[in-house]
């Protein structure tokens, strides 16, 4: 056994995957598009978020909201998809779209789903630095809520950054590591609130912005925008706001 | 068939919703069980509509102002009197501005004003007459199948089916209210005095009686509040008999009066569904909330429902969200319960107050009214609440695009 974990380690490339986070998600992997259910919390943050993302594409790509299938012709990737949230909308608003996840639990979901919903999206399991992961390039590279349960930050930025076409935007969402959302996002959301089950985040692991700029600095990308995200407990909905002390969304281009 | 937006009722809220959204480029169809043309004929609806500020605003981001204002009396002032000759409130448009306090409008002009726009209308699907057999809605989807083999694929049901709904009933939600043991009779009147567009509303032991002023200053609606055990005597009366009936409660001041068209009556009664959404539904309108027409609000606050669910739909579609995203839903709900829950109240207060014989009550009513009549601030307010411009508007009330 021994002599096994020591060849993964050794032999084995860089990976990103972080096994128990793949299995937590696994595990709920049904249970995606049910709005009350596990993922809730999740229905409640993504139309905020998607809003975020579409302004900001509809902005690089000057594109203009509101018009049917508005991003038609470019590309996006949707790294860490889980089921799909994410990557249908973007589907609907016309790139064409390949949804990206460790999960096979996710991605029969997110396939299902897709098919039902009449939206074509292409899905592949997988890690982005796997060697048959799509390269693309992509005009759009996203990751939402992903860099809080991946196992090495640095393989899987730069693995986001070479799928970058030439005049593309990567966009990452994720929790900042403060003592904030060691109280939001960790304490009450799990514990208190118990919007998600316990254990779904480790504190140490959310990210500060300032390691996302050095880290996406290193793959040779500059910072663009940062939002940050609120949660209003009054009317129970996200909204932007200019704290990034818990979630925030960050958009980088080729320096 | 595919769409996006499956409206069930065809009624007053319900296709000024699918004309809403389908000037927005969503894909709607309606269905109901009655043609749209019979929805028209003078026996199916006798009832009149006051259209508040904010509801004439939406009406005219949607293009059936154009064509229905033809049909509509402004309303200049309102006068509220217990009795014939007591006045205690007086509303005059002046107070508040240069626009009117409200339209009148017969229902049977809105219908015939829906059915043209919904004609010239692209991306709207009237499946009428229709029978729905079976509906369906999970996380993915939701359908709905006709009895004439027709299925219908789409993302949101909207249930616009009226007080009755069975789409709220198929849906499990329940409903809470009383029912206020009075009937409406409503009634349509010819006089040969002017209106000179002044709205009246009379405190009469039995319940408010209302004479609303129609086109042209010479035809009015009444709505007469009666006690349920006497409508049916009242309904019962020939015409003469039952014009004296009416002239007695008006008086004077209209000249002769003549009856035009049959007379109907409704029971009257508070409702309201305990939510309004569930997987892929939103309910509006009637379906949602039924409260006293004392205040002549019901179909202000459907138009309310409409609008806000406009706004909502736009802004899912794009950002190419679900257009029944759960938490687009739930703020529909949020917003939309808030507003009419107050007007059912106020609705409710208002006429439980009114409809009584009990002299102290009155008196002191008479002072209460007396002081708001000469306190121009609280006047001020009570007439915005009734013109529709508090709270947190649509965008279509506003005068904005949608979304």
């Amino acid at each position: 056994m021994v002599t096994t974990s020591l060849f993964n380690q050794q032999l084995g490339p860089a990976s990103s995957r972080d096994q128990q986070e793949i299995d937590n998600f696994s595990a709920q992997a049904d249970s995606w598009w049910d709005p009350s259910g596990p993922f809730a919390p999740l229905h409640r943050l993504n139309p905020t978020r998607v809003r975020i993302l579409a302004d900001l594409f509809a902005g690089h790509f000057c594109r203009s909201l509101g018009e049917t299938g508005p991003f038609s012709g470019l590309s996006l990737t949707d790294v860490g998809c889980g089921g799909g949230l994410v990557t249908e909308p973007f589907a609907r608003l016309g790139f064409d779209v390949i949804g990206l996840d460790a999960s096979e639990e996710n991605i029969a979901t997110a396939r299902g789903h897709a098919e039902v919903s009449g939206l074509k999206i292409a899905y592949h399991v997988g890690a982005p630095e796997d060697k048959n992961s799509p390269d693309g390039p992509f005009d759009a590279v996203v990751a939402l809520e992903v860099v809080e349960h991946v196992s090495d930050i640095r393989t899987f930025i730069d693995s986001l950054t070479e799928k970058v076409g030439p005049n593309g935007i990567l966009v990452l969402s994720t929790i900042n590591r403060t003592l904030k959302s060691m109280a939001l996002a960790k304490l009450a959301a799990e514990y208190i609130l118990r919007w998600v089950p316990a254990g779904t985040h480790t504190w140490s692991k959310f990210v500060k912005p300032s390691e996302l700029t050095h880290h996406l600095s290193h793959s040779g990308f500059t910072v663009r925008a940062i939002q940050g995200m609120g949660y209003d407990l009054a009317t129970g909905e996200w909204q932007p706001c200019d704290d990034v002390s818990v979630n925030y969304v960050i958009a980088a281009v080729r320096t | 068939m595919e769409t996006e937006v499956i409206i069930i009722g065809g009624g007053l809220t319900g296709t000024t919703l699918a004309c809403g959204l389908a000037a927005q480029g969503i894909q709607t169809v309606v269905i109901d069980r009655i043609a749209p043309v019979d929805g028209v004929s003078p026996s199916f609806d006798g009832r009149a509509s006051a259209i508040a500020q904010s509801s004439k605003i939406a009406l005219d981001g949607i293009g059936l102002w154009p064509v229905v204002q033809g049909k509509t009396e402004p309303i200049r002032e309102i006068r509220v009197s217990d009795g014939p000759s007591l006045l205690f409130l007086h509303y005059d448009h002046a107070d508040i501005g240069d626009a009117p306090l409200g339209y009148m409008i017969e229902n049977r002009d809105i219908r015939a004003g829906l059915l043209h726009l919904t004609q010239e209308t692209t991306g709207l699907t009237i499946a009428a007459p229709a029978e729905i057999v079976e509906m369906h809605r999970d996380d993915s989807m939701a359908c709905v199948s006709l009895k004439d083999g027709r299925t219908i694929n789409g993302q949101l049901i909207v249930a616009a089916d009226g007080r009755g709904s069975a789409t709220r009933k198929t849906a499990g939600i329940d409903v809470t209210g009383w029912a206020y043991k009075q009937n409406a009779i409503v009634a349509t009147i010819d006089h040969t005095v002017s209106h000179q567009g002044i709205a009246h509303e009379r405190f009469l032991a039995s319940g408010p009686f209302a004479i609303l002023p129609l086109r042209e200053g010479y035809r009015s609606s009444l709505v007469w509040t009666e006690r349920t055990a006497l409508v049916n005597s009242f309904m019962a009366l020939d015409d003469d008999a039952f014009l004296n009936e009416i002239a007695e409660r008006i008086g004077g001041f209209l000249g002769n009066l003549s009856l035009v068209g049959p007379r109907f009556q409704y029971p009257l009664g508070l409702q309201v569904a305990t939510s309004y959404t569930d997987t892929r539904l939103a309910l509006v309108g009637d379906a949602a909330h039924g409260i006293h027409p004392i205040a002549g609000q019901g179909l202000n606050l459907g138009l309310r429902d409409a609008a806000a669910l406009i706004d909502i739909i736009v802004d899912a579609k794009r950002y190419g969200l679900d257009l029944a995203h759960h938490a687009g839903l739930e703020r529909y709900q949020r917003w939309r319960r808030a507003d009419n829950l107050l007007m059912a109240g106020m609705t409710d207060v208002l006429n439980r107050l009114f409809s009584n014989d009990v002299r102290p009550v009155k008196v002191a009513l008479d002072v209460g009214l007396a002081t708001v009549n000469n306190l121009p601030p609280l006047k001020k307010t009570f007439m915005r609440h009734a013109i529709g411009q508090v709270g947190d508007l649509p965008k279509l009330m506003r005068g904005e695009a949608p979304g």
